[in-house]
């Protein structure tokens, strides 16, 4: 994880490594709503950097409209980028390059969007196998049907025969039946219920342990993000606002919004369990058109100084692999806020 | 996961109040079509003397054993033409669809799927089709290419393309934003692939019937064509061309106007009823009933 003012680490060629984005930036032009008006830009993805190795899970979290699905497709190449790099691969191959080589599928949110009505699911998981001969497509969509737990029979049936769970499943083995090094999974476990969603991870992740594919999460449930996840990042407005490894997450988070974003979690409340002071944030994020020029968590942040509000954090490593972008990290906990220098007054 | 019927149960349920009358109408509109499909056929073949022959009866006999729809100013027997002009009837509304789907479907889906310059270019060229008066284009084709059955159902094609290249781009770019396309797209499947495989099966429903609904269209307009003396050559029959030369003699032979003027409603009718059907059923909303 670097930001433009952060050394970049040595360039590629380092074993083990399947994604590599650096200062990746999607900006959207707007519609000129009249004539003479200005063009305009949302700014979906702003500058994000992160690696991936292999059999390693990134999980990316964030409220709805924070760029996180945008940054999905910029991996899976399904959008091209403003500027800034996105290979894949030990040899750091372009993804445009890399787009269709099976190197890197997908599993989107709604899978009744994902597989096409008037495909048999044989015909769909076949779809990823373009290479293959017909013996060996029909072997390979049958090993990757039992590897999600469904039987060979399910190979005639059209989507609309099968539950959520189900496609959500085949999905799933279309995604994995011609072995990619990368899956981005967009949100692909939140339209499941609770049980289904229990068991997909586990097959996520023991498909992980036994072909050693990475895996970019992305989703707005931190709770299942920390669960399969090795490490985590927390988006806001098109921009990285914290980068840690799964465990320093459960320890400390150091920005505010990741705090807040934290509080809101369910929690059981017994002997043993700190109380905890649920922060709720107030306001809508600001607008991705015109991003606030300091901070661009200030206008809703409950520690925020007129500091922030003019001079725009940069991403620092807080302490090791943990990297934050904010002035005042670790300020806002999730029992209240810590006075950390008693000249400045915390305002909550 | 037990959830596998989920969708199928409210058509279940809305399938016996349909059905029946649904049934009944498509066996009507089939029956006919297929009437006139023999017709069309056998025509040349079964006519009870050669439909364009002159003097085959006395002049503008009234309907009787020997021509049981009479006979016309010149003598020629009016069953035999009104059954041979079933062919081009039939033949101009095909003609003319199928031109019209195939050219309307490719623009439409290039448009939708290409996006960007593509679709603005295809799309502005199809409202520059629409917007000409309908009638007015097709003369002005026929004027330029010349009569004759074939040309006359190429002009209504043309007035047809922008219909279909509509339907075909909406539903192409409804069915852009599901999420199968990126699937094929990271499969490594190619435009040609992914237009073909996806793109067509999924907007197959309103083009089949959009095209069902068009062959009314275009046999009225074929009809209108014709009565305008722009259909098959003389002699050769035609519904349009016979009331057309039979208007004169309206008030005292009107058997003249009244035979062709049926059948050409009949089949206008049964195109209109087909169209009916097809779209009760492959209309979205019944979608799930007709499975997949």
């Amino acid at each position: 994880m670097t930001d433009d003012k952060t050394p970049v680490p040595p360039p590629a060629g380092e074993p083990g490594l399947v994604l590599d984005v650096r200062d990746a930036v999607k900006h959207y032009a707007v519609r000129r709503t009249t004539l003479r008006g200005p063009r305009r830009t949302v700014h979906a993805v702003d500058g994000v950097s992160v690696r991936l190795g292999s059999g390693r899970t990134l999980g990316i979290v964030g409220e709805s409209g924070c760029g996180k699905s945008t940054l999905g497709r910029l991996i899976t190449g399904l959008e091209k980028p403003t500027s800034g790099t996105i290979t894949v691969g030990a040899e750091g191959i372009p993804i445009a390059a890399a787009h269709g080589t099976g190197t890197v599928q997908a599993v989107f949110q709604d899978p009744a969007s994902a597989l096409d009505p008037r495909m048999t699911v044989r015909e769909s998981i076949g779809e990823a196998l373009g290479r293959a001969g017909k013996d060996e497509r029909e072997r390979r969509t049958g090993e990757a049907l039992a590897a999600v737990g469904l039987t060979p029979e399910f190979g005639a049936r059209y989507p609309h025969q099968l539950s959520g769970g189900q496609q959500q499943r085949v999905c799933i083995a279309r995604a994995i039946v011609d072995r990619p090094d990368l899956i981005l999974l967009d949100e692909a476990v939140s339209s499941l219920d609770a049980s289904l969603q229990a068991q997909v991870l586990d097959l996520l992740q023991r498909l992980q342990r036994d072909t050693g594919t990475a895996y970019v999460f992305i989703s707005h449930d931190l709770r299942a993000v920390r669960q399969v996840s090795h490490s985590v990042a927390v988006m806001y407005l098109g921009q990285v606002v914290e980068q840690a490894p799964a465990e320093e997450f459960d320890r400390g988070l150091l920005h505010p919004y990741s705090v807040a974003l934290r509080s809101t979690e369910p929690r059981i409340l017994d002997e043993g369990t700190d109380h905890v002071e649920r922060i709720v944030l107030t306001g809508e994020p600001p607008s991705a058109v015109a991003p606030p020029a300091g901070c661009r968590f200030a206008p809703r942040c409950p520690i925020v100084d007129d500091h922030c509000r003019s001079v725009a954090p940069v991403l620092t490593e807080a302490t090791s692999g943990h990297l934050v972008r904010c002035h005042k990290p670790g300020e806002l906990t999730l029992s209240g806020v810590v006075r950390v220098d008693p000249g400045t007054p915390a305002e909550v | 996961m037990s959830t596998v019927t989920r969708r199928r149960r409210p058509s279940r349920d809305v399938r016996p109040r349909r059905r029946p009358v649904q049934g009944v109408v498509a066996k009507i509109a089939i029956f006919l079509i297929l009437f006139y499909a023999v017709l069309a056929v056998l025509g040349p073949h079964i006519t009870p003397f050669p439909p364009d022959q002159v003097g085959v009866g006395p002049r503008l006999s009234p309907p009787s054993a020997d021509h049981w729809f009479g006979t016309d100013a010149l003598g020629r027997d009016q069953l035999s033409r009104v059954v041979a002009a079933a062919q081009p009837a039939l033949l101009s509304a095909v003609y003319a669809v199928t031109f019209a789907l195939v050219i309307g479907t490719v623009i439409g889906i290039a448009a939708g799927f290409l996006g960007g310059l593509w679709d603005g270019t295809l799309s502005r060229v199809v409202d520059l089709l629409f917007a000409i008066p309908e009638y007015l284009l097709a003369i002005l084709v026929i004027t330029v290419m010349g009569s004759g059955l074939v040309n006359a159902s190429l002009a209504i094609g043309l007035v047809c393309i922008p219909r279909f290249a509509r339907i075909a781009r909406a539903s192409t770019i409804a069915i852009m934003e599901r999420n199968y396309i990126d699937a094929a797209r990271l499969c490594g499947r190619g435009r040609i692939w992914i237009m073909r495989r996806h793109i067509l099966p999924n907007i197959a429903s309103p083009l089949v019937i959009m095209t069902a609904i068009n062959l009314s269209t275009a046999e009225g307009a074929y009809a209108a064509l014709s009565f305008l003396g722009f259909g098959v050559r003389p002699p050769a029959a035609d519904y349009g061309s016979m009331i057309s030369s039979s208007q004169q003699y309206l008030l005292t032979d009107p058997w003249l106007v009244v035979f062709p003027s049926i059948a050409f409603v009949v089949l206008v009718l049964a195109f209109n009823l087909l169209g009916d059907v097809m779209r009760d059923r492959l209309d979205p909303r019944s979608r799930t009933s007709a499975g997949a």
